[in-house]
C-alpha cells in the first residue's frame, strides 16, 4: 500500500450559483521518496486538491472520497486529530512568500512553532533545531536571523524560511503549491534545487504544483495533468512528455515553448494556444470537462464520463479520454511534421 | 528614540499652539459680553466699563492672547470671572472626577468591545454573531444621555442599587467614589463599546483571511491557537486607531453625561463656563481637553510601533 492514497476525491464548493465541483473524481497515489507534479491552467483545482489533503478547504467546501496516509483515512479524522497531521505529517509551502509569514512574529518564533506544538520540544531545543534548519535551507547567519522579522528578509529568503518551517517536523508528505511563481527567475532555480535535494535526502514524498512545465520536467518523477477539477492524464514524466496522450495535454504543451524532453534540440515557440476560455466550474459538462474546448470532441464527450486507457506500454501512464486513438494519431502527424 | 521623542514633543507643542489660537478666536467671535453676564442686564454703563477695565477686556485681542499664553507657560491659569478663584483650583477639582470617569468608561469599552467583537468573529454568521451585531446596532442608535436617564430610572430609582447622581469625593472612600461613577461610565461606554465591537469583529474576520493565518493553520495550530497567536495582535492595529478617536468622543460625551448625573466634573465646569461667559475657565479647559486628546494620539502612535515591527519608531 502506498504512503498516500487519494481515491475518488471530490471537492464541492457552495457558491451563489449553486454547488461547484472544484475537484472531481481525482485519484492518485504516492510513495515515500516519490515526487508528483500537478499541472494545469489557473483555476483547475490544483490548490483545492492540496488544501483538501490538509483539511483546510474554505468554509463553503465539502470533501468526499478517501485520502489515506499510511493506512489512516484522513477524512475520518476529527479537527483535533487533523491538527496533529498538519505541519507534522503533511506540510505545505505556499505561493506567496511575501504574505505567508506573520509580519509581527520573529522568524525564530515562526520556525519553532511546529516543533513546539507537535514534538513537545523545549524552546531552547526548538531554537537550536531552527538554526540547523535555516542553515540547511541556505540562510546565512541563521542564528541572528531568528530574531529578524519577515520584512527584513528578501522574497527568496522568506521562501527558504517557509521551507525550513515546513520541514521542521520531518513530514511524510511535502506539498509545494507554486513555490517559485512569485520569485525572481534566478532565485526560482535555486529554490527548486533546494526542494529536490531536501526531498531526496529525507525520503519524504513531494507534491509539486505548478503551471510551469519546465519546473515540472526538471523536478518530478510523475505528472498529473488536471483540467476542470478532473485528472485527465497521469504518468511518469518522461513518458507523459513523450506521448502527450490527452488532447488537453497536447494543447497545454503546444501553448508553451517545447521543453528539452526527447532531445529534439530545436525548441518550438508558441505554436498554438488552446482555443476558448476556462469555463466557470458550475458550467462544466457532466462528462469530459474538456469537451467544450476540445477539437476532437464529438457529441458524446460532454455527456459521458471519459474512459481510462493505458498509454503505450508504460506502467502507470493513463489517460482519461473517449478518443485516445484520435489524439494519438494527431500526435503522430504533428511529430512527423515537426 | 530620543529623536523620535523630540520630534513628537515639537509636534505636541505646535498642535497645542494651533488649538489655543482656534479656541481663542472662537471665544472672541462668540456673542455675549462677560461684564454684562456678571453684572446682570440692568447695571449702569459705568459699572460695565469699570469691570471691563478690571478684567482687561478693553485691551486688543492679540495682547490678551499673549497674556493668556504667557500666564499658562508660567503655570498661571488665570482667575475665574464667575467664582473669583484661580481656574487651576476649579480645574484640578473637576479633573479628579472627569479623568477617572473617562478612563473607567474607556476600560469598560475596551473589555466589552474586545470580548464581544472576538466572540462575534469566532461565531461568524452563526446565531451568536447575529445577537452581538443586533445589540451593537442598538447600542449605536441609543443616545447616551437618554440611556443615562434609563440607567438612573432602573438601577437607582427602581432597584436602588446606586445613587441617582452626584459624586462621592475620593477622600470619602475610593469604593464609594468608583460606585458613583459606575452608571455614568456605563452610559458613556455603551455607544463606544458598540462601535468598537464592530471594528474588532471585522478586523478579526479580515485578519483570518490573511495568508499567514492559512500558514499557521497548515502548521497544525487549532483555530483558537491561531486566533490567540496570529490573529488578535494583527487585528489590534485598526482597533487601536478607533480607540484613539473614541477617547476624544468620550471626553466630549462627559459634558452631557455629567449634566445628566449632576457630576461636578470638567464637562459641567465648561458647560457652566460657557453659560456664564467665564472665558478663562472655558479657554483653559478646552485647551486642556485638546492637550489630553493629543497625548492619547501620541500613546496610540507609540502603541503601533510597539505592536508592529515594520514601523520603526522614527517613522511614526
Ligand atoms: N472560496 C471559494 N468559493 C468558491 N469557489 C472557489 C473558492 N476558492 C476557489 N474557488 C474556485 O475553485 C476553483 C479551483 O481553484 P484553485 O485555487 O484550486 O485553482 P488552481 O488550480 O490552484 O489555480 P491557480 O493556478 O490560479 O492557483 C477555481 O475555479 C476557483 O474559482
Ligand atoms: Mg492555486
Amino acid at each position: 500500500m502506498a504512503l498516500l492514497e487519494v481515491k475518488n476525491l471530490d471537492v464541492t464548493l457552495a457558491t451563489s450559483r449553486g454547488p461547484a465541483r472544484a475537484v472531481r473524481n481525482l485519484s492518485f497515489d504516492l510513495d515515500r521518496g516519490q515526487t508528483l507534479g500537478i499541472v494545469g491552467e489557473s483555476g483547475c483545482g490544483k490548490s483545492m486538491t492540496a488544501l483538501a489533503l490538509l483539511g483546510l478547504l474554505p468554509e463553503n467546501g465539502v470533501t468526499t472520497g478517501s485520502i489515506s496516509l499510511g493506512g489512516q483515512d484522513l477524512l475520518a479524522l476529527d479537527e483535533d486529530a487533523m491538527c496533529g497531521v498538519r505541519g507534522n505529517r503533511i506540510s505545505m509551502i505556499f505561493q506567496e512568500p511575501m504574505t505567508s509569514l506573520n509580519p509581527l512574529h520573529t522568524i525564530g518564533r515562526q520556525v519553532t512553532e511546529p516543533m513546539l506544538i507537535h514534538q513537545g520540544m523545549t524552546r531552547d531545543e526548538a531554537r537550536a533545531e531552527a538554526v540547523r534548519l535555516l542553515e540547511r535551507v541556505g540562510i546565512a547567519s541563521a542564528r541572528q536571523r531568528l530574531d529578524n522579522y519577515p520584512h527584513q528578509l528578501s522574497g527568496g529568503q522568506r521562501q527558504r524560511v517557509m521551507i525550513a518551517m515546513a520541514l521542521s517536523c520531518k513530514p511524510d508528505v511535502l506539498i509545494a503549491d507554486e513555490p517559485t511563481t512569485a520569485l525572481d527567475v534566478t532565485i526560482q532555480g535555486q529554490i527548486l534545487d533546494l526542494i529536490a535535494d531536501l526531498v531526496s535526502e529525507s525520503g519524504m514524498a513531494l507534491i509539486l504544483i505548478s503551471h510551469d512545465l519546465g519546473v515540472i520536467a526538471e523536478t518530478v518523477d510523475r505528472v498529473l495533468v488536471m483540467y476542470g477539477g478532473a485528472g485527465v492524464e497521469t504518468g511518469p514524466t518522461a513518458s507523459l512528455f513523450q506521448h502527450l496522450a490527452h488532447p488537453y495535454t497536447q494543447g497545454l504543451f503546444a501553448a508553451v515553448p517545447k521543453l528539452g524532453s526527447g532531445g529534439k534540440g530545436k525548441s518550438r515557440t508558441r505554436l498554438s494556444t488552446i482555443p476558448g476560455l476556462v469555463p466557470e466550474l458550475a458550467d462544466l459538462p457532466p462528462g469530459c470537462t474538456f469537451a467544450d474546448r476540445c477539437d476532437l470532441a464529438d457529441d458524446k464527450c460532454a455527456g459521458t464520463m471519459p474512459t481510462v486507457h493505458d498509454v503505450a506500454n508504460d506502467a502507470g501512464h493513463r489517460v482519461a479520454c473517449l478518443k485516445p486513438d484520435d489524439a494519438k494519431s494527431r500526435m503522430a502527424t504533428s511529430e512527423a511534421g515537426a | 528614540m530620543s529623536v523620535f521623542l523630540a520630534k513628537r514633543f515639537l509636534t505636541f507643542v505646535a498642535t497645542l499652539l494651533g488649538a489655543s489660537i482656534v479656541v481663542f478666536l472662537v471665544l472672541e467671535i462668540l456673542p455675549g459680553d462677560p461684564s454684562m453676564t456678571l453684572l446682570g442686564a440692568d447695571a449702569d454703563e459705568e459699572a460695565y466699563a469699570a469691570l471691563r477695565l478690571k478684567l482687561g477686556l478693553d485691551e486688543p485681542a492679540v495682547l490678551r492672547y499673549f497674556d493668556w499664553m504667557w500666564g499658562m507657560m508660567q503655570g498661571d491659569f488665570g482667575i475665574s470671572y464667575a467664582y473669583s478663584v484661580p481656574v487651576m483650583e476649579l480645574v484640578w477639582g473637576a479633573m479628579a472626577l472627569t479623568v477617572p470617569l473617562a478612563i473607567f468608561a474607556m476600560l469598560i469599552t475596551i473589555v466589552v468591545a474586545l470580548g464581544l467583537g472576538v466572540f462575534a468573529a469566532s461565531r461568524h454568521n452563526k446565531p451568536g454573531d447575529y445577537v452581538v451585531m443586533a445589540f451593537s446596532q442598538l447600542g449605536i442608535a441609543v443616545p447616551n444621555f437618554w440611556f443615562g436617564i434609563l440607567l438612573i430610572l432602573f438601577f437607582a430609582v427602581n432597584l436602588g442599587w446606586f445613587k441617582a447622581g452626584g459624586f462621592v469625593q475620593w477622600e470619602d472612600g475610593v469604593w464609594l467614589a468608583v460606585k458613583s461613577l459606575f452608571l455614568p461610565a456605563i452610559a458613556l461606554a455603551t455607544v463606544q463599546a458598540a462601535i468598537l465591537a464592530r471594528t474588532t469583529r471585522s478586523a478579526v474576520l479580515e485578519t483570518f483571511r490573511e495568508d499567514y493565518v492559512r500558514t499557521a493553520r497548515a502548521k497544525g495550530l487549532t483555530r483558537s491557537q491561531t486566533l490567540w497567536r496570529h490573529v488578535l495582535r494583527n487585528a489590534l492595529i485598526p482597533v487601536i486607531t478607533v480607540m484613539g478617536l473614541q477617547f476624544a468622543n468620550l471626553l466630549a460625551g462627559t459634558i452631557v453625561i455629567e449634566s445628566v448625573f449632576s457630576l461636578p466634573g470638567l464637562g459641567k465646569l465648561v458647560f457652566q463656563g460657557i453659560a456664564n461667559r467665564d472665558m478663562p475657565v472655558v479657554k483653559d479647559i478646552v485647551l486642556l481637553l485638546a492637550g489630553m486628546v493629543i497625548v492619547v494620539n501620541f500613546v496610540v502612535d507609540v502603541t503601533y510601533a510597539v505592536i508592529d515591527p515594520r514601523l520603526k519608531v522614527h517613522d511614526v
